[in-house]
């Protein structure tokens, strides 16, 4: 087992395994392996194209939590010329749950915003798994209007588990931070575009997810409870997971299909983390394709029309009475 | 078992457990203080026990009825219910689970809207049911809600809402999640309009509610001892694996951590509700309490008439 490849990714683990294997072996053979190798490399893509041209519901939860998924402060230095990380909420406290910021793109500057995990267990443990406490929402809310002030469209990353459900973070309002949130959001005075990167997680997602249009990653997921939780109040079991991830519709597709989310940015074959690059280049393409459709409306027209996107989500009829 | 009973035949001992229940109808077992009481003289006293004064859970529609005005109250969106658009499925269909639910509370979700008055000025008041799935907010709940709010917005009057859910409704997926959205938008253009909202939290107001409608009040009052919070206690325990301190996410805690303005006791909230929105919708002064009340009052002296009929059931008054 290759811990950094899931199990249904195993299968390609294994040959570029022996494929590496081969390399290594080639430098001092005499034997012209070349051929080999890239009889191996073809049945390589074609195994991983096949494998993920069919991913459940329940993989693509996995991929959106994959141990190599490009995090935020992965895709900083790819996407923006600048970026200054901005700290604390003025109140309490500085939470590196959420990582925020001026940054340029493509020359324009921008506020970034963004859920952080962290990558080996003391970084996981400092960034509490992505999971933010009531000084990291109130620390968005402060660039946020810092933004609305200064006139910088507001970028937000998702990517993470949910708000944290702890002792301090009740104390200190998780809840009231997150509605505050909603209810600045829904009518701040610059664009906001709102991007899950990986997990979409509930209220702690939505917290810094309202605006005027919804980008996804193709393998990142968005769900109002994780599918686990879901399965273990509905099914009473965790073992359901994939039964629930299916009916809960979390991927970048359903969602699309639903008219929930705007855009599916298309991640490069194997996931975001085989090409950060290649990915960072699709996102920053759909950032800025966005971001100047937004930026061609007039200011009130844009507040209008994000209203009536709030104000159209649900799923309801009346009934004959 | 206590000495003096072990030292009783078997025979003559009496099972303590089987005399606890409580039969259904006219007597009822305080979940506060366990004292057995009269069922008439409890909702006379706005399900509140009149012993320890636990505030019981309260159906939506009983609650407005109790809160507004007799007089010149109309429900609102009363037709809107949820359509299932992604056919959930977990053990049972959502689409049976839904009609048990309308069958068990007779409503169509688990938000009922109404404009009326209280204490004769109009306002607009919503109620969450909690039998109702728990009180999940679900597409139907964000769109009465956005429907009464908008009654606000269009006549200028106040609005108030009482909360009790469990949070978002699972089995609208992300429609429910975005309902926290759509409920928050509303709310920033009334306090765009200057209009007053003001949120009751009641026992429980958890999750996806409390992180959005329920704690954006100009003021967020709490009925005594409600369970108010995000995360519920028991993910909370699983999480800190620790013990959680005494009274943790009670409406007397959230008072000392500064969530809420004001702990109001629900015998007290008509009044007190119609001062503070008086005073903010620079309205005249209640003038005297005791008039303005009339109309409740009076309900409360025919109920009371009614049950005479039956004294010989009741037990003793308490002094």
């Amino acid at each position: 087992m290759n811990p950094d490849f899931l199990d249904f990714e195993q299968p390609i683990a294994e040959l570029e395994a022996k494929i590496r294997d081969l390399r290594y072996v080639g430098d001092d053979a005499e034997v012209n392996i070349q051929e080999e190798i890239q009889r191996l490399e073809d049945k390589c893509r074609s195994l991983t194209e096949s494998i993920f041209a069919k991913l459940s519901p329940w993989q693509v939860a996995q991929m959106s939590r994959h141990p190599r998924r490009p995090y935020t402060l992965d895709y900083i230095p790819e996407l923006f010329d600048e970026f200054e990380e901005l700290h604390g909420d003025r109140a309490y406290g500085d939470d590196p749950a959420i990582v925020g910021g001026v940054a340029r793109l493509d020359g324009r500057p921008v506020m970034l915003i963004g859920h952080q995990k962290g990558r080996q267990t003391r970084d996981k443990i400092h960034r509490n798994f992505g999971m933010p406490r009531p000084e990291g929402y109130r620390k968005a809310l402060r660039l946020m209007e810092m933004a609305e002030r200064f006139h910088l469209p507001v970028l937000t990353f998702i990517d993470t588990p949910g708000a944290y459900p702890g002792v301090g973070a009740e104390e200190r309002g998780q809840s009231e931070a997150i509605a505050r949130n909603l209810r600045v959001m829904a009518r701040l005075d610059t664009p906001i575009i709102a991007t899950v990167i990986g997990e979409g997680g509930s209220g702690g997602a939505l917290a810094i997810g309202v605006g005027d249009a919804t980008l996804m990653l193709q393998y990142s997921t968005y769900s109002v409870i994780s599918p686990e939780g879901c399965a273990s109040i509905l099914w009473k079991s965790a073992e359901k997971a994939s039964d629930a991830a299916e009916a809960l519709g979390i991927t970048s597709e359903r969602l699309k299909e639903l008219g929930l989310v705007d855009r599916i940015v298309p991640e490069p074959l194997g996931g975001a983390h085989r090409d950060p690059e290649a990915m960072s280049a699709r996102l920053r393409t759909a950032l800025l394709d966005t971001l100047v459709g937004l930026e061609g409306l007039d200011p009130r027209k844009r507040l209008d029309r994000r209203y009536r996107r709030l104000m159209d989500y649900g799923a309801f009829q009346e009934a004959a009475s | 078992m206590s000495w003096f009973e072990k030292l009783m035949p078997s025979r003559i001992r009496t099972d303590n457990a089987t005399k606890r229940g409580v039969p259904e109808g006219l007597w009822v077992r305080c979940e506060g203080c366990d004292a057995t009481l009269y069922r008439p003289e409890v909702e006379r006293n706005l399900d509140v026990c009149p012993k320890c004064s636990h505030h019981r859970r309260m159906s939506a529609r009983r609650r407005l009825e109790t809160f507004l005005d007799s007089e010149g109250r109309e429900e609102i969106a009363a037709d809107i219910e949820s359509s299932d658009v992604l056919k959930f499925r977990d053990s049972k269909k959502y689409k049976d689970r839904l009609i048990a639910a309308q069958k068990a509370t007779g409503e169509r979700d688990a938000l009922v809207v109404m404009q009326g008055q209280l204490l004769g000025r109009p306002l607009v008041a919503s109620a969450f049911d909690f039998r109702f799935m728990g009180g999940s907010m679900g597409s139907a709940v964000g769109e009465r809600f956005v429907r009464g709010a908008n009654r606000s917005l269009e006549k200028g009057i106040p609005l108030v809402c009482f909360s009790a859910s469990g949070g978002a409704r699972m089995q609208e997926a992300l429609f429910s999640l975005l309902q926290m959205a759509k409920t928050s938008a509303v709310l920033a253009r009334l306090q765009e309009e200057r209009i007053p909202f003001i949120s009751v939290m009641t026992d429980p107001t958890m999750g996806g509610v409390s992180a959005s409608l329920a704690m954006l009040g100009d003021l967020n009052v709490a009925e005594p001892n409600a369970l108010i919070g995000f995360a519920g206690p028991r993910v909370i325990q699983q999480t800190v694996r620790e013990t959680l301190p005494e009274g943790f996410q009670r409406s007397e805690f959230l008072l000392e951590h500064g969530a809420i303005d004001m702990i109001v006791d629900r015998r007290d909230m008509r009044s007190r509700l119609a001062s503070v929105l008086g005073m903010l919708t620079h309205g005249p002064a209640p003038g005297n309490v005791e008039d303005a009340t009339g109309a409740a009052a009076d309900e409360v002296d025919v109920i009371a008439a009614d049950s005479s009929d039956e004294a010989a059931d009741a037990p003793p008054p308490r002094s």
